[in-house]
C-alpha cells in the first residue's frame, strides 16, 4: 500500500499540470472555436517574458504582472484580430494550421529575438519551488507540487463557473456557434470573440509560469509535450467538460508514475510506455468514446449568406496564358534535367534529391487532406515506416533496397488500413488528434526498437543497385527518385480525375449524401488511408536511401506537423502544389542552414508565419499566384469585358467572389427592375436580400 | 418517345447484387411475422412495426407503411410527427429500436446506409446534404458512377476515370430534366436553396432507382418549380414504375402527385388511404390543420 502510495501520489501534481493546460484548451476551444495547438506556446511566451524581468532585475511580482497581466492577454488579442477573427466557422483544417503555424513561429520568434541560450532555474512565483512543506505517506510534497494542485483545482472550478453561469460565457459559447447568429441577437462578436483570446491567452499566461519551474530549464519544447499529454486529459471531458477533463489530467498522472514504477527500469518499454501512454489513453478515447463518432461538425445555420468560398480550382484562364505557361513549364523541366546531369554541384543534387523525395511525400497529403478532407498528423510517421522496413531488409536480409522499399510501401499501407478501422469514424479535429497520438506512440515507443528505427543512432539504408546499373552516386540516385516521383504524381493525377476522386470528392462534400447514394464512406476512408500511408511509406525509403542513415529523430511528430503545415501553404489541393512544396521545402532549408547560427530557427519562423496567411488564401500560393497572373493575363487580353456573372444574374448589389447575387436591393423596389419585375423566385438574391438588410453581410458596393 | 431520363438499360431487380443479403424466407422466423398475412407479391418497401425512442420521447411507435412499384404515397403530419425520423429508421441512418424493412421481400434493415441505397432506394434530405464544392453535373456523374459500379481504383489506374461520353449525355439530360442547365457548371454552395434540392433530386434519380425516398422537395422552389417536380415524379411512377414515399407539406402538391395518403401524429399513424378521404376524416384535419 504504501509502495502504491509512493508511486501514485506524485502523480497528483503532474496530473494537475496535464489538467491545467488542458482546461486552457477546452476554454479556447469552447469559447473560440479553435481547437488550439499553440496553448503551449503561449505558454512559453508568458515563461520567457517573466525569465527575462526576472533576469533584469525586477521583482519577481512585477515580472508575473507583466507577463500575465500585459503580455499574455496582449498576445491573446493580437492572435484574435490578427488571425482567428477570420476563422470563426471555419473547418477545422483551416483553423489548424495557423494553430500548428503559431505552434513553431512563436518559440522561434523568442529564439531569434532574445537569442536561443539556454535559460537555467526558471523562477517560481508562489511558495518556494525546492521547500519541503509536509510528507505524506513519507513522500516530500515540495512548494511547486503543492501550489500547482491548488492553482489548477482553482481555476478549473472557476471557469466551470464563468462558462455555465455567466452572461459572457453564454455569449462565448453562442458566437461559436454561430457568430452571425449571436449578432443577429445582440451579441457584439467581435467583442465576444476577442474576449475568449484573451481569457484563453491570459490562462496560459498563468500556466506558462506556473508551469516553467517544473523543469530544470526554460524550453519551448517541455511545453509543447505538455500540451500534447493534455490532449488526452482533455478528451476525458470531449473537449467540452471541465471538471471531467481535471480528473482525466489526474488520472493520467498517477498512471503515468505508477507505470515507471512498477516496470522493469532501462528498458525500452520504460522508457517509452510512460511519455507515450497519454497518448495510447488519447487514441483509446478517440476511438471509445461515442461523443467523437459524431462526424458533422457544428454547421452554422447562417452559412448561406456566406460567400461560397472561392472554387479551388482556376474558373478558366486565357489560351494564351494556358499554353505560355505550359511550354514554359516544359522548358524548365527539360533545363532542369540538363543541368542536374551535367553542371550542378553535388550539395545541390542532394537537396534537390531531398525535395523529390519530400514531394512524394506530400503527395500523400494530397490525397488525403486535399482530395478527402481528412487531416493526418502522422504522415512522417508512414515516411519512417517505409524507411526502417527497407533499412531493415536490406541491412538484415540481404535484399536488394529497392524490393526494401517496395516492401516498405506495402507495410506502411498495411499499417495505415490497420489504423484507418478504429478512426475511420473520426473526423477533422478528432482524427487529426487521432493520428497525431498514433504518430506519438510509433515514435516513442516503436522507433526505438533496435529491430526497427535503433533509436535516435539510427539504421543505415544503402543506395540501390539495379543489375549492372549503380545509383550509388546522387546524381543517378535523382534520377531513380525522378522516376519514382512521376510515377506516383501519375498514380494521383487518376484518382483524382477518376471515380475515386469523384467519389472523395462527395464524401467532403456530404458525408450523408454520399452514403445514401450507395458510396461506402467507411470502406473509401480505409482505402485513402492505406494508399496515402503507402505513397509516404515509398518517400520515406527513398528518403533513407539519399540520405544512407535514418534515425527515429527524422521521423518525429513534429516532422508530421511541419509537413502538413507546408503542403497546407503551398497547395494541398493540387499536385503541382506538393511537388513545389517538396522542393521550395528542401531548398529553404539548405538556403537558411548557411547563416549563422542565430538564424537556424528562421525555418521555423518563416513556415510558421507564411502558415498565418493560410487563413486568407486556403486555395495555398501556387492557386493564388496562378489566379493572380490569369487575372492579370485576363485584363491584358481584355476577355474579361461584358462576360456575364456566374449565375447569370445581373451586376451590382453585394459581390458573392465573381458571382453576383441581390441586384442593388433597396426596399422601395422601384429603382432595380429586376426586383420589381414579374416574380420574386428563389435564386434570385431573395436571401441575400434580406441577409443584406439584417446586416451580417457586408454589402459590395 | 424520349425516356424520362437516361437511364440506360432498366436493371432488373434481381440483377441488383447487394453482397451477402439473406433472403427474406431464410430470416423469418418471428412469430409475429408469421402471422402477418401478406399478398403473394411483396410490395416494395416495406416498414413493419417501427419503434424509436429518443430518450424519454417516443418518436415512432409500432409504425407501419408500405409501398408498392409506381405508387406514390404521401407521408404528413405535423412538424414533429415523425416523418424524418421514419425516414431515417428506414434508410438505417438511425437505427430503430424495433421493427423490420423490407425490399421486394427481402430483410434490409441490418444492412448500412449505403448498401441499402445500392438495392436501389434513393433519398433527398430535409436538411440539404448536396456536396459542397461539387457542381451539379458532377453530383449526376458520381450517382450515375456509384449506382452502376462502373468504376473503381483499378479502372482509376488504367487512365480510364474520365466521364464517359453515355455518362455525359446522361447528366446532360438529368440537368435539363430538373430545369439546372444554366447553373450545371456552378458549385453548389452558390446556389438557391430551391435550386440545391432540385440536385437532391436529380443525384437521386440518377440512381435509376427502385423506390424514392423524398423528404419535403418542395420547401424553397418557387411555384413553377414544384409543378415541375410533381410533373417528374408522377412520370418517373408511370414510365419507370418507381415507388415514391413523399413527405410534404404543401397538401396542394400531396394531393395533386399522390394516390395513397399516411398520416403521422406522435410517432403514430392516425390514418391511411386515399387522399381525399384522409384529408376529410376528422381526426386528421385536427392533428395536421388544427380544425376539426
Amino acid at each position: 500500500m504504501t509502495q502504491f502510495l509512493q508511486y501514485a501520489l506524485p502523480g497528483v501534481p503532474l496530473g494537475c499540470v496535464y489538467a491545467l493546460m488542458a482546461a486552457g484548451l477546452v476554454l479556447t476551444y469552447r469559447a473560440a472555436g479553435v481547437f488550439n495547438l499553440a496553448f503551449g506556446a503561449q505558454a512559453y511566451i508568458s515563461a520567457v517574458s517573466l525569465y527575462i524581468a526576472v533576469a533584469n532585475g525586477w521583482p519577481i511580482w512585477v515580472g508575473a504582472l507583466l507577463s500575465i497581466g500585459v503580455v499574455s492577454p496582449a498576445l491573446g488579442f493580437v492572435l484574435d484580430r490578427v488571425i482567428f477573427r477570420h476563422t470563426r466557422n471555419a473547418s477545422p483544417f483551416v483553423t489548424l494550421v495557423p494553430a500548428i503555424g503559431l505552434l513553431v513561429v512563436l518559440p522561434s520568434a523568442v529564439d531569434i529575438i532574445f537569442g536561443a541560450g539556454t535559460r537555467i532555474n526558471p523562477p517560481s512565483l508562489f511558495l518556494s519551488a525546492r521547500t519541503v512543506y509536509f510528507s505524506v505517506a513519507g513522500l516530500a510534497v515540495n512548494g511547486t507540487e503543492l501550489s500547482t494542485t491548488i492553482i489548477t483545482v482553482a481555476i478549473v472550478a472557476i471557469l466551470w463557473g464563468a462558462l455555465k453561469f455567466t452572461k459572457l460565457g453564454l455569449a462565448m459559447r453562442a458566437v461559436v456557434e454561430s457568430a452571425r447568429l449571436a449578432e443577429l441577437q445582440g451579441v457584439r462578436s467581435g467583442v465576444i470573440g476577442a474576449m475568449a483570446w484573451i481569457l484563453s491567452s491570459l490562462l496560459a499566461g498563468l500556466a506558462g509560469v506556473l508551469l516553467a519551474p517544473l523543469y530544470a530549464t526554460l524550453s519551448s519544447l517541455n511545453f509543447t509535450d505538455l500540451l500534447v499529454a493534455a490532449i488526452a486529459a482533455a478528451a476525458f471531458g470531449a473537449f467540452v467538460s471541465l471538471p471531467f477533463t481535471l480528473i482525466g489530467g489526474v488520472l493520467l498522472g498517477i498512471a503515468g508514475e505508477m507505470i515507471a514504477g512498477y516496470l522493469p527500469p532501462g528498458s525500452v518499454w520504460s522508457a517509452g510506455l510512460p511519455s507515450a501512454l497519454p497518448f495510447i489513453v488519447l487514441l483509446v478515447m478517440l476511438v471509445v468514446r461515442p461523443t467523437f463518432r459524431v462526424r458533422r461538425e457544428v454547421v452554422d445555420p447562417m452559412q448561406s449568406c456566406e460567400a461560397p468560398p472561392r472554387s479551388l480550382e482556376i474558373p478558366r484562364r486565357a489560351r494564351v496564358v494556358f499554353v505560355g505557361s505550359r511550354a514554359l513549364g516544359a522548358a524548365l523541366a527539360v533545363a532542369f534535367a540538363v543541368s542536374l546531369l551535367t553542371w550542378i554541384p553535388h550539395n545541390w543534387a542532394f537537396t534537390l534529391g531531398q525535395g523529390i523525395v519530400y514531394s512524394i511525400i506530400f503527395l500523400s497529403i494530397v490525397l488525403l487532406t486535399g482530395m478527402s478532407n481528412e487531416i493526418s498528423l502522422a504522415q512522417a510517421t508512414f515516411a519512417g515506416i517505409g524507411a526502417f522496413t527497407a533499412g531493415q531488409l536490406a541491412n538484415h536480409f540481404g535484399f536488394s533496397v529497392l524490393v526494401g522499399a517496395l516492401a516498405g510501401t506495402a507495410v506502411a499501407a498495411a499499417v495505415g488500413a490497420v489504423i484507418a478501422i478504429p478512426t475511420a469514424r473520426l473526423s477533422g479535429i478528432a482524427l487529426a488528434l487521432a493520428t497525431l497520438g498514433f504518430a506519438l506512440v510509433m515514435s516513442d515507443i516503436v522507433f526505438p526498437f533496435s529491430w526497427a528505427g535503433n533509436g535516435g543512432s539510427g539504421i543505415t539504408v544503402p543506395r540501390p543497385q539495379i543489375g549492372p546499373i549503380s545509383f550509388q552516386s546522387t546524381r543517378t540516385f535523382l534520377v531513380l527518385a525522378s522516376v519514382a516521383l512521376l510515377v506516383v504524381a501519375v498514380i494521383v493525377a487518376l484518382l483524382r480525375s477518376g471515380t475515386v476522386g469523384r467519389e472523395l470528392g462527395a464524401i467532403r462534400g456530404s458525408e450523408v449524401g454520399a452514403e445514401s447514394i450507395g458510396i461506402n464512406t467507411r470502406g473509401m476512408r480505409i482505402m485513402t488511408t492505406a494508399l496515402a500511408g503507402g505513397i509516404a511509406g515509398l518517400g520515406g525509403a527513398l528518403y533513407g536511401s539519399l540520405e544512407q542513415s535514418v534515425s527515429a529523430n527524422d521521423f518525429g511528430y513534429e516532422v508530421s506537423l511541419v509537413f502538413v503545415v507546408v503542403v497546407a501553404i503551398v497547395g494541398v489541393r493540387t499536385i503541382s502544389g506538393a511537388i513545389e512544396a517538396g522542393l521550395s521545402f528542401a531548398v529553404l532549408s539548405q538556403v537558411i542552414s548557411t547563416l549563422p547560427s542565430r538564424f537556424s530557427s528562421l525555418l521555423a519562423f518563416i513556415l510558421g508565419l507564411a502558415a498565418l496567411t493560410y487563413v486568407r488564401h486556403p486555395e495555398g500560393v501556387v492557386d493564388f499566384t496562378k489566379r493572380w497572373i490569369a487575372g492579370w493575363a485576363e485584363k491584358l487580353t481584355d476577355r474579361s469585358r461584358g462576360s456575364p456573372g456566374l449565375s447569370g444574374i445581373s451586376p451590382g448589389g453585394s459581390v458573392h467572389g465573381g458571382s453576383v447575387a441581390g441586384d442593388r436591393g433597396d426596399l422601395s423596389g422601384d429603382s432595380a427592375g429586376d426586383l420589381s419585375g414579374d416574380r420574386f423566385g428563389p435564386g434570385e438574391g431573395s436571401w441575400t436580400l434580406f441577409g443584406g438588410i439584417a446586416g451580417p453581410k457586408e454589402g459590395g458596393d | 418517345m424520349r425516356a424520362l431520363y437516361a437511364g440506360g438499360v432498366r436493371k432488373g431487380a434481381s440483377v441488383r447484387a447487394g453482397g451477402s443479403i439473406r433472403s427474406r424466407t431464410s430470416v423469418a422466423g418471428s412469430a409475429a411475422e408469421e402471422g402477418t398475412s401478406r399478398a403473394a407479391e411483396p410490395s416494395l418497401l416495406e416498414a413493419q412495426r417501427i419503434s424509436k425512442r429518443f430518450g424519454g420521447l417516443s418518436a415512432l411507435a409500432d409504425v407501419s407503411l408500405s409501398v408498392n412499384a409506381g405508387e406514390i404515397v404521401g407521408l404528413v403530419g405535423p412538424n414533429g410527427a415523425g416523418k424524418t425520423t421514419l425516414f431515417n429508421c428506414m434508410l438505417g441512418v438511425v437505427r430503430p429500436d424495433s421493427g423490420l424493412v423490407y425490399l421486394q421481400g427481402r430483410r434490409i434493415d441490418s444492412m448500412p446506409v449505403w448498401k441499402r441505397s445500392r438495392l436501389g432506394i434513393a433519398r433527398t434530405f430535409q436538411r440539404l446534404e448536396v456536396f459542397t464544392g461539387m457542381t451539379p453535373r458532377e453530383h449526376f456523374i458520381v450517382a450515375m458512377r456509384v449506382s452502376r459500379r462502373q468504376g473503381g481504383l483499378f479502372k482509376d489506374l488504367m487512365g480510364r476515370g474520365l466521364p464517359t461520353a453515355p455518362e455525359q449525355a446522361a447528366a446532360q439530360e438529368m440537368l435539363d430534366l430538373v430545369g439546372l442547365v444554366e447553373v450545371a457548371d456552378v458549385t453548389v454552395e452558390a446556389l438557391s436553396l430551391g435550386h440545391a434540392r432540385l440536385v437532391e433530386l436529380g443525384r437521386a434519380l440518377m440512381l435509376d432507382p427502385l423506390v424514392l425516398m423524398l423528404d419535403e422537395p418542395s420547401s424553397g422552389l418557387d411555384g413553377r418549380e414544384r409543378e415541375m417536380v410533381g410533373a417528374i415524379l408522377k412520370r418517373s411512377g408511370a414510365e419507370r414504375n418507381v415507388g415514391v414515399l413523399l413527405v410534404e407539406h404543401d397538401l396542394q402538391m400531396v394531393s395533386d402527385v399522390a394516390s395513397r395518403l399516411v398520416v403521422l401524429d406522435s410517432g403514430r399513424v392516425i390514418a391511411e388511404g386515399g387522399v381525399a378521404e384522409v384529408l376529410a376524416l376528422p381526426a386528421v384535419r385536427k392533428a395536421y390543420l388544427g380544425t376539426p
